[in-house]
């Protein structure tokens, strides 16, 4: 049990300009519409037990896709089979119902599950307990947080191991802590057999939790293999794209102020680099390169380059410059341009979201001279390192040992 | 992802969220107030109370040869409270989809099951408005006996008329939006077309004509005979009410077959 198998399946939405003209149409008058195809040609099959990953940016159909295998959506062509329970966890909240507390909510989704009284009400402690809400599990929905909202959905959802389980990015809200919970939840539904769908934008989960991936663009199936390769596809060319326009959200949040100084130097161009190519997502544990442009407007003798490596909350986790690196950038003249690499022979940061932050001052510190300070020039990733998966921001080398027991330990 | 069950079969196998459903709707209503279900009965409670101050006392309606001073208040009851019923089954029924998309659009499920919640949650409005009804017949000594079994049949039948027209019209609203809003207004029309607060026979015989196209008269009418004076209802007088659903349901199924896999794209 617990095969899936998707053969030419297609979505297409009908548009219309306006739903007069929906109503021209249906009653036969020749009235133009445009068929708008999100999904198209997708076919693939899971086996039991296989656990299969689904990549893409935004909007490119994999949300649909989920939509379509649990037959919430019906498809335009093609043909979904699925054998076994099938449980999915699509988008945020599942519909809880705000006023009611997590128990009766937990109830309305086990009967909407078609589960009997019995069966949940044997299961309630269980949910209870996995979703750690405490007292809140008594409490009105509204009153919890989002990441409350996803533990109780993952708890309800999960609380019978399922033939299928299918999860729509709901985790990536939860913490940290809850994340790995749900994961080793996952993994040892995974062992009993269960087939796992799982959407993500995060190619760290996906990496470490399927060992197929299939990368939807445009919504067709792009490339369906092994994690490793279709990551790097979706790095190589996605990312950069979502990271562009992730660095643009993060600008617009922060409200100016992100890049200033006097210009007399300035940063034409900065990127990561693996292997040559140009990337946003990093390995930890792995080499990596950041490449640097910088235009002299003026000729320049002396100055610094600084980095700062921030995590997501902004906290510093890694900064240095060429003054305590001893080393010396210029001198530069007037109108050069000038590449620059910063090798890391081991990025020893852990998995996570980061921002780099470059600056060009004058000396040991950016207070004599600013040229070109640019906060979050780069926003980036780390993926775990294969076979080597830590937690936390930093990544570090360890081995343990069998030594020699002391006598007295004995 | 289609079951071989019957979708009837699927309906039963979730009246459990059914009836969950139904009670919650009732609890989340009076969820935080104090007098709680209390509202449930208040409400048919004064209903009753205005119109028979207002038309017995106040105005001193009385129709010729009718016994007793409630007449009227009996007379008016008897069509509003099935009124009151067969107006929120029907838009409760042409905002089935619209209204409860978030769930449409989560989860897999019977979506029959929601015109039989509409029909539950509905039917037990009414039947606490009749409860207080039937409180007030005892106490004016007006108390109809077996008789008022008859109305079961004309209820099923308003029932029937109401969920399959509203669930036509709620898949229509899904595309048209101006379906729930036409509604609205159509049924204050539909309620003064239909003699509830008047009697037929004080209309003038051209305006009366008219009426006549009305199919929900004489189901209304056989309300009315029942509680006012132990009658029969003229059940010939149903038969147009009766094709018009026997041609509606098969229509309306052909309808959401039809449509009904862009339901979702559109909500």
């Amino acid at each position: 049990m617990g095969a899936l198998s998707v053969a030419g399946l297609g979505k297409c939405f009908r548009v219309y300009r306006s739903a007069l003209h929906r109503l021209g149409a249906w009653l036969g008058l020749p009235v133009r519409h445009e068929d708008r195809w999100v999904l198209r040609d997708i076919s693939f099959s899971v086996q039991p037990g296989e656990s299969v990953g689904l990549v893409g940016r935004n909007g490119a159909g994999k949300s649909t896709l989920l939509k379509l295998i649990t037959g919430v959506m019906a498809p335009s062509c093609g043909q979904v089979q699925v054998s076994g329970r099938v449980s999915a966890l699509l988008e945020l909240g599942m519909g809880f119902h705000p006023e009611f507390t997590g128990r009766q909510n937990v109830l309305m989704q086990a009967y909407l599950q078609g589960m009997s009284h019995e069966e949940v009400a044997g299961l309630m402690a269980s949910i209870a307990e996995f979703a750690e809400l405490g007292d809140y599990f008594d409490m009105p929905v509204r009153v919890y947080s989002s990441g409350m909202q996803v533990r109780l959905a993952f708890s309800v959802a999960t609380a019978v191991r399922p033939d299928v389980l299918i999860v729509d990015e709901a985790l990536a809200v939860g913490d940290a802590y809850f994340q790995h919970k749900c994961f080793d939840r996952i993994r040892r539904f995974k062992e009993a057999g269960t087939t796992l769908l799982f959407v993500s934008h995060d190619p760290g989960t996906v990496k470490s939790l399927c060992e197929r991936a299939i990368l939807i663009e445009g919504g067709r199936i792009m490339r369906d293999g092994v994690p490793a390769d279709v990551l790097d596809l979706y790095n190589a060319i996605i990312v950069p794209e979502v990271a562009s326009q992730a660095i643009g959200d993060l600008a617009r949040a922060e409200g100016g102020g992100l890049r200033f100084g006097d210009g007399r130097l300035h940063i034409r161009e900065a990127c990561w680099r693996v292997h040559g190519q140009e990337t946003v997502a990093l390995t930890a544990g792995q080499p990596a390169e950041l490449h640097l442009l910088v235009e002299a407007r003026e000729s320049m003798v002396d100055f610094t380059i600084g980095l700062l490596v921030k995590d997501r909350l902004g906290n510093d986790i890694f900064g240095t410059n060429t003054f305590h690196l001893a080393q010396e950038p210029g001198p530069l003249a007037a109108g050069q341009c000038q590449a620059y690499v910063f090798r890391f022979p081991v990025l020893n940061l852990g998995p996570s979201h980061y921002s780099l932050t470059l600056a060009l001052h004058a000396s040991s510190n950016h207070l004599a001279g600013n040229y070109d300070w640019w906060e979050r020039a780069i926003t980036f990733q780390v993926v775990p390192e294969e076979g080597n998966r830590s937690i936390g921001v930093c990544h570090m080398p360890v081995q343990l040992e069998r030594t020699a027991t002391p006598e007295r330990a004995g | 992802m289609e079951s071989k069950q019957s979708e009837l079969g699927r309906v039963w196998h979730y009246r459990r969220f059914i009836a969950g459903t139904v009670l919650r709707e009732f609890k989340g209503k009076f969820n935080r107030s104090i007098l709680g279900a209390l509202w449930l009965l208040l409400a048919p409670f004064a209903m009753i109370s205005i119109y028979t101050l207002v038309f017995s006392h106040v105005m001193n309606a009385r129709f010729s040869g009718a016994a007793g001073p409630y007449s009227y208040s009996i007379f008016i009851c008897a069509g509003l409270l099935p009124w009151q019923w067969f107006s929120e089954l029907l838009s409760r029924n042409v905002g089935l989809f619209v209204d409860n998309a978030g769930l449409i659009k989560k989860n897999n499920f019977p979506r029959m099951a929601l015109p039989v919640i509409n029909f539950c949650a509905s039917g037990v409005n009414f039947l606490l408005a009749v409860l207080v009804f039937l409180v007030f017949l005892l106490a004016v000594g007006q108390w109809p006996g077996w008789p008022m079994l008859l109305a079961i049949p004309l209820l099923l039948l308003q029932s029937a008329f109401a969920s399959v027209l509203g669930f036509f019209l709620g898949v229509l609203n899904v595309f048209f939006r101006d379906v729930a809003n036409a509604m609205a207004l159509i049924l204050q029309f539909w309620f003064w077309f239909t003699p509830i607060i008047y009697h037929a026979d004080v209309l003038s015989p051209r305006v009366a004509g008219y009426l006549a196209l009305n199919p929900l008269m004489p189901v209304f009418q056989g309300y009315q005979g029942i509680f006012l004076e132990q009658a029969v209802p003229d059940w010939s007088a149903l038969l147009p009410l009766v094709a018009f659903v026997a041609v509606m349901l098969p229509l309306t199924f052909w309808f959401y077959r039809r449509v009904g896999a862009e339901i979702v794209d559109e909500l």
